[in-house]
């Protein structure tokens, strides 16, 4: 589209602010975490890495991180299994069925995290599930699942499905059919599936908080009580950990991709 | 009549099912099947929970309305209620300010320079939001970046955090990526050649920006705002955290009847009201969504 010169400027600036906007206060993290003082005002004083030590050797901190990650493989397995499958489902059933059942399968994503949040929390007050590690992994498997399901179905919409015909065609049986044919085209969309629900589990905190216990708390319930209780930059050093490792997973991802469909 | 001659005149479909028999008998249950794990989950895991929730709202202490005429009752309920929506509205507004000329710079520019205003995009909607917060908690505090700047600049500071200015700013950054992702997807699709037309006819930029390119992206800016606006409306640790007693939105509330003050009936009432209005915003938008798939379908 054709703009005047100073349109463009504008139009430049605008995106480059808004770019800023995105990506500068969460580094504003990185020189907080190699403070010298117990504090989190800015601008830090000195330079020291005792609050990195201190994320491996505190318990409270290790601890968390661990169950987190483990919470969230499971979660991933879980929902990309369930949720694949519900996909699947959802596009073999050409009805009206189908739009309303996907629709009930979005709901986690709109209903309101503390409503959602208290409910667990009274369910899981009767049965037990306070503080264990199948009550985390049920509450974010459930969170989880409407992006498995998104991801897949979206690759299953650009799935042709004459491919399948012809290999039953050629006499391949329906798993088979399944497992050489379909699975490796859809794979994708089944491991962005699979991504996008580990992050979701790894981030989750609304139902965290209300959920843990002592004895099980993950590393967002860890942070949210560190901000509100002290000012500990121990938060700065796991949030600078957890910014790095996602630039890197994430923009390599990007430019695999873009490179790959150069080639 | 069976349906054997049907079968035979559309032989696309004898092919189409090698093993007709089986399929038949199984075609009406397999999908069910599939879908049944997850459906088993969100009932138990969701839909459970919400009724008990609804449930106890009514039931506790005693039976009746009394928990939902406590709150329309009681004004500071009111005001907090009002709040969240004006602050959400504020929220989307913003998104929706700061998110147009980005995705419309994102469809114009060549692939590299995308890739990175991508990354601008997606690399904060990955980390987590507790660490985004934590960031908001550093530059807004009273001696924070943004007032050592404004001082700079020779403007006088500003109170950020613990405001109601705070929170739209927290929110928002932690939102605009919602706002951003849907409205890009739309301008994407957007016929360029539909605004050369209209300059060709004699349009000034602006009137062919106005009556051409604006209209096309406007089913863009209502998915985002709609989503927007709902993730912003059941907001709970952006407010928490950086805002004050006079900033605090109906999650603390309920978040605060239950856990601090063990009123389940009253936090229960709060929830039901927030995932009414929730559901009753999403009815509302829906026909502008379907028309957005209306549209698309006839282009």
């Amino acid at each position: 589209m054709q703009m005047r010169p100073m349109t463009r400027v504008l139009l430049g600036l605008a995106c480059l602010l808004v770019a800023v906007w995105l990506v500068a206060p969460t580094l504003v993290v990185v020189p907080m975490s190699f403070n010298e003082n117990k504090s989190l005002a800015f601008p830090p004083q000195g330079f020291s890495t005792q609050w990195y030590a201190n994320f491996v050797n505190n318990p409270d901190w290790s601890s968390s991180f661990i169950n987190s990650l483990k919470v969230a493989v499971l979660v991933a397995i879980l929902a990309a299994i369930v949720g694949t499958l519900a996909a699947f489902g959802l596009d073999r059933m050409k009805s009206r069925a189908s739009g309303l059942l996907r629709m009930v399968l979005l709901t986690p994503m709109v209903v309101p995290g503390v409503v959602l949040a208290i409910g667990i929390y009274a369910v899981y007050l009767d049965m037990r599930l306070v503080g264990t590690l199948p009550g985390f992994v049920l509450a974010h498997t459930m969170l989880a699942i409407p992006f498995v399901l998104i991801a897949v179905t979206a690759s299953l919409e650009v799935f042709d499905k004459r491919l399948e015909l012809a290999a039953t065609s050629l006499g391949a049986g329906r798993l088979t059919t399944f497992r050489t044919v379909t699975l490796p085209l859809i794979l994708p969309g089944i491991l962005s599936g699979l991504l996008f629900a580990f992050v979701t589990s790894f981030d989750e905190i609304i139902v965290s908080l209300f959920i843990t216990n002592p004895y099980l708390r993950t590393l967002p319930v860890q942070i949210y009580t560190s901000i509100t209780r002290d000012a500990d930059p121990t938060v700065a050093a796991v949030g600078t950990i957890l910014l790095f490792t996602t630039t890197i997973v994430i923009g390599g991802g990007l430019l695999l991709f873009a490179r790959e469909r150069r080639t | 009549m069976t349906s054997s001659p049907l079968v035979e005149t559309d032989p696309g479909r004898v092919i189409a099912r090698p093993e007709p028999a089986a399929k038949r008998t199984r075609k009406p249950l397999g999908p069910w099947l599939l879908v049944m794990p997850a459906l088993v989950l969100l009932v138990a895991v969701l839909g459970y929970p919400l009724v008990s929730v609804t449930m106890r709202s009514f039931a506790e202490p005693d039976w009746g309305l009394q928990n939902y005429t406590w709150f329309f009752g009681t004004p500071v309920n009111l005001i907090v209620l009002q709040r969240t929506f004006a602050i959400s509205a504020w929220v989307t507004l913003v998104c929706v300010i700061c998110a147009y000329p980005y995705a419309f710079v994102m469809t114009a520019v060549g692939p590299k320079v995308r890739l990175v205003l991508v990354l601008c995009v997606l690399v904060p909607f990955w980390v987590s939001g507790v660490v985004r917060t934590l960031s908001w908690v550093i530059l807004l505090q009273d001696s924070g970046v943004i007032n050592t700047m404004l001082r700079g600049a020779g403007l006088s500071p500003v109170r950020l955090i613990r405001t109601q200015t705070g929170v739209v700013i927290g929110m928002a950054q932690v939102l605009l990526p919602f706002m951003i992702l849907p409205l890009y997807s739309v301008m994407r699709g957007i016929d360029l050649r539909l605004v050369q037309a209209a300059r060709s006819l004699g349009a000034r930029p602006s009137k062919a920006f106005f009556s051409v390119y604006l209209p096309l992206s406007l089913p863009g800016v209502y998915a985002g705002a709609v989503i927007v606006f709902i993730l912003a409306l059941g907001f709970y640790i952006t407010p928490a955290l950086l805002g004050g007693p006079r900033s605090t939105m109906l999650s603390t509330l309920v978040q605060n009847q239950v856990l601090s003050l063990l009123q389940w009936g009253r936090g229960g009432a709060m929830g039901v009201v927030l995932l009414v209005s929730t559901f009753i915003l999403l009815a509302l938008a829906a026909p502008l969504m379907r028309q957005r798939y209306k549209q698309a379908g006839s282009r």
